[in-house]
């Protein structure tokens, strides 16, 4: 009896710290910042949207994603649509398409950018908004700039204006090689602003926030009234738990 | 409360019943396999699994046919479709999710029954065939999870499948051919996609249907053992009805609904709070689509498959891996013969064998954790120890399983009633 208790506990554990486990491999790389964005944020949203529309959809689609629902869960009427978001595009119910084409992209990036629809899921919100502040200056690449989270990244620093541009430092760190010498190696340190943008670095991290805001409602368009609807199954559940349990005592009685 | 379906209701209705019954028989098979069913009274928290593998089933098939109706099983269009599922179809996010979590609660409760076979020796004389025929289940279970997990045509899916196919080449002599046999394309294709979708929803189904029928059909033969280890039929009263035995209806039917509503609570809550299982059930890479020219960092197989890629890995060579992997399935067949305790329970076992289990549950688990991880020469050096001790388990058992002091088995089963 207490053997078969002692499994239970200790596959209960195991399966705890396997969880754990997976959830904080998560992390990772040292410059991810946590995005600290808010879905239920609907302004937060709808900033993010036009910022993805006037900085992102030039050359990246996001073709699992239709305008009409975007306006549908964001709160806003057709007319505030047509009037902000969509460019181009005649059909309400169209999809979030780029007017770039594939041989275009080929031959002016050397790569097709990705669609945006999943990203969200893919690599998840602290790394869209870390990526899109990793920007530094690097005069080996095409567009005179690398990125720290995807080095060689073919994507030119689109938000150069508003964030402006910065550098990256190094500063030296003692470590001990394979064969046991002492040697320094360059770590990254920190950003160093070499040029102002039109906006301060918290205006500017806002301004991140929305559209990594946005890309993660995207992502999963459907995310928010799922956990509502979750709420309400659970509950029901429970109560028809209680109802089953007591139903179960009841028929057991004549067990002894 | 036995009365059958059938039975119920006045007049024409039940002469309609009557009717029918006389030409189908089902009165019968109700009172046989219901109503008249005789299981041990004293089933504990383990029992519970049974009858919800039987739920899962029903939800994947259910899911299953829903989701198929707007799949499109093609290289081009796979993952268009998911993503339409997801954001265009009425609830079809939630059809989606309960599939892909039924998919990891399938191997959960399965893991757990084939767990409580092996604490309470329920394959033990006269229930091997049970035993054997619900490793035909996990077998046919395992093919099913993975040709499925291709249809979403991510990069997981796609490189997964690379691997896994990859493994068959490692067959001397037929192997290259095998697997290209396998994929019907010189890599995972379309062809491949096609192939694998018509067997996730139509062959592999079938068979899984079949053996479920058979698995019920050899456990009402035999009777259901229970934690004590001991044959109820063998203390039968004078109508003939095991005294520690209990109708499966009102009594276990009650029970099980109530296990069912606390499984779908756990479920449901994965469903809509966690449906990617952080990264467990859905895998975070399996969001982009399958690109034959990216290979991704990092591929490992979805977390019910990973104690076997754990002692695949573990091996310093493929071919052995390969062995290795196929020898530890094949091995749990053969449990109910390699077993030679005198008491089937854990209950009346000696401790060595009570430490022997608990440590062959631990390096399933561990396995399965090191099977998720990267290689690293520390992990390498667990999955071998881990999976020395999986083999050391099995293989001696018909020695290790007789050895130490065992409990007298009591005459009538332990219960007490609440």
């Amino acid at each position: 009896m207490k053997a078969t208790r002692y499994y239970a506990a200790a596959l209960l554990i195991g399966l705890l710290g396997l969880t754990s486990q997976t959830l904080a491999a998560g992390g990772g790389e040292g410059f991810i910042q946590s995005a600290n964005n808010e879905l239920e944020n609907t302004a937060s949203l709808q900033r993010g949207a036009r910022n993805f529309m006037n900085y992102c959809v030039g050359c990246h689609s996001m073709q699992y994603v239709r305008y009409n629902r975007i306006a549908e869960d964001l709160g806003m009427s057709e007319e505030q649509l047509r009037d902000n978001l969509i460019f181009g595009v005649d059909k309400i119910n169209a999809n979030v398409t780029t007017a770039m084409t594939k041989e275009q992209s080929e031959k002016w990036f050397n790569a097709v950018p990705p669609d945006l629809s999943l990203t969200g899921r893919s690599r998840g919100s602290d790394w869209i908004y870390s990526y899109l502040k990793s920007f530094y200056l690097d005069d080996s690449r095409t567009f005179g700039v690398n990125n720290k989270l995807l080095a060689g990244s073919s994507m030119p620093h689109v938000l150069w204006e508003l964030q402006g541009l910065q550098k990256a430092v190094y500063r030296d760190e003692p470590v001990v090689d394979q064969n046991g010498k002492e040697t320094v190696i360059k770590v990254f340190d920190r950003f160093e602003l070499v040029e102002e943008g039109s906006m301060s670095a918290d205006e500017f991290d806002g301004f991140v926030r929305d559209t990594t805001n946005f890309m993660e409602y995207a992502g999963e368009p459907v995310k928010l009234k799922r956990q509502s609807i979750g709420m309400m199954v659970l509950g029901f559940l429970l109560v028809l738990g209680v109802l089953s349990y007591a139903l179960k005592v009841e028929y057991w009685k004549d067990i002894h | 409360m036995s009365d059958s379906p059938a039975t119920v209701g006045g007049g024409r209705l039940q002469k309609l019943g009557n009717w029918v019954d006389e030409r189908l028989g089902f009165s019968g098979f109700w009172k046989a396999h219901v109503s008249e069913y005789y299981a041990p009274k004293n089933f504990n928290f383990w029992y519970y699994f049974g009858s919800l593998a039987l739920l899962v089933l029903v939800i994947q098939i259910v899911t299953g046919i829903l989701l198929t109706m707007n799949y499109k099983p093609s290289a081009a269009d796979a993952f268009a479709s998911v993503e339409y599922i997801m954001r265009d179809v009425e609830f079809g996010w939630l059809i989606r999710y309960m599939h892909s979590t039924g998919a990891s609660a399938f191997f959960v409760v399965i893991y757990l029954h084939m767990f409580r076979a092996l604490m309470y020796g329920s394959y033990r004389k006269p229930r091997e065939l049970l035993w054997v025929v619900g490793m035909f289940i996990y077998l046919v279970l395992m093919a099913e999870a993975f040709m499925g997990y291709l249809l979403p045509w991510g990069q997981m899916s796609y490189w997964g499948a690379q691997v896994i196919v990859s493994l068959f080449g490692a067959i001397p002599v037929v192997g290259d051919g095998l697997a290209e046999w396998i994929r019907g394309d010189y890599f995972i294709s379309d062809i491949t996609l096609n192939r694998f979708f018509a067997f996730h929803v139509i062959a592999l189904p079938l068979v899984l249907l079949l053996l479920v029928v058979v698995h019920l059909g050899a456990l009402h033969q035999v009777g259901s053992n229970n934690p004590d280890g001991i044959e109820i039929k063998k203390n039968k009263d004078a109508n003939g009805i095991p005294v520690d035995g209990i109708p499966f209806h009102p009594y276990y039917s009650v029970k099980d609904f109530f296990g069912v509503v606390v499984f779908l609570g756990i479920f449901f809550l994965v469903v809509f709070f966690a449906p990617d299982g952080g990264g467990m059930f859905l895998e975070h890479a399996n969001f982009e689509p399958a690109d034959r020219l990216k290979t991704p960092e990092h591929i490992a197989p979805v977390w019910y498959f990973t104690p076997f890629y754990a002692i695949l890995r573990a091996a310093p060579e493929k071919l052995m891996g390969v062995i290795a992997m196929g020898l530890a399935i094949a091995l749990l067949f053969l449990l109910p013969w390699l077993d030679r305790s005198p008491s089937r329970s854990i209950r009346y076992r000696s401790m060595l064998s009570k430490i022997m289990l608990g440590l062959f549950a631990l390096s399933f688990i561990a396995l399965g954790y090191l099977g998720l991880q990267p290689v690293t020469e520390l992990y390498t050096l667990l999955s071998r120890i881990f999976t020395v001790f999986y083999f050391v388990f099995l293989g001696t058992m018909p020695w290790w399983s007789r050895m130490g002091n065992h409990k007298p088995e009591p005459e009538r089963v332990t219960y007490e009633s609440h």
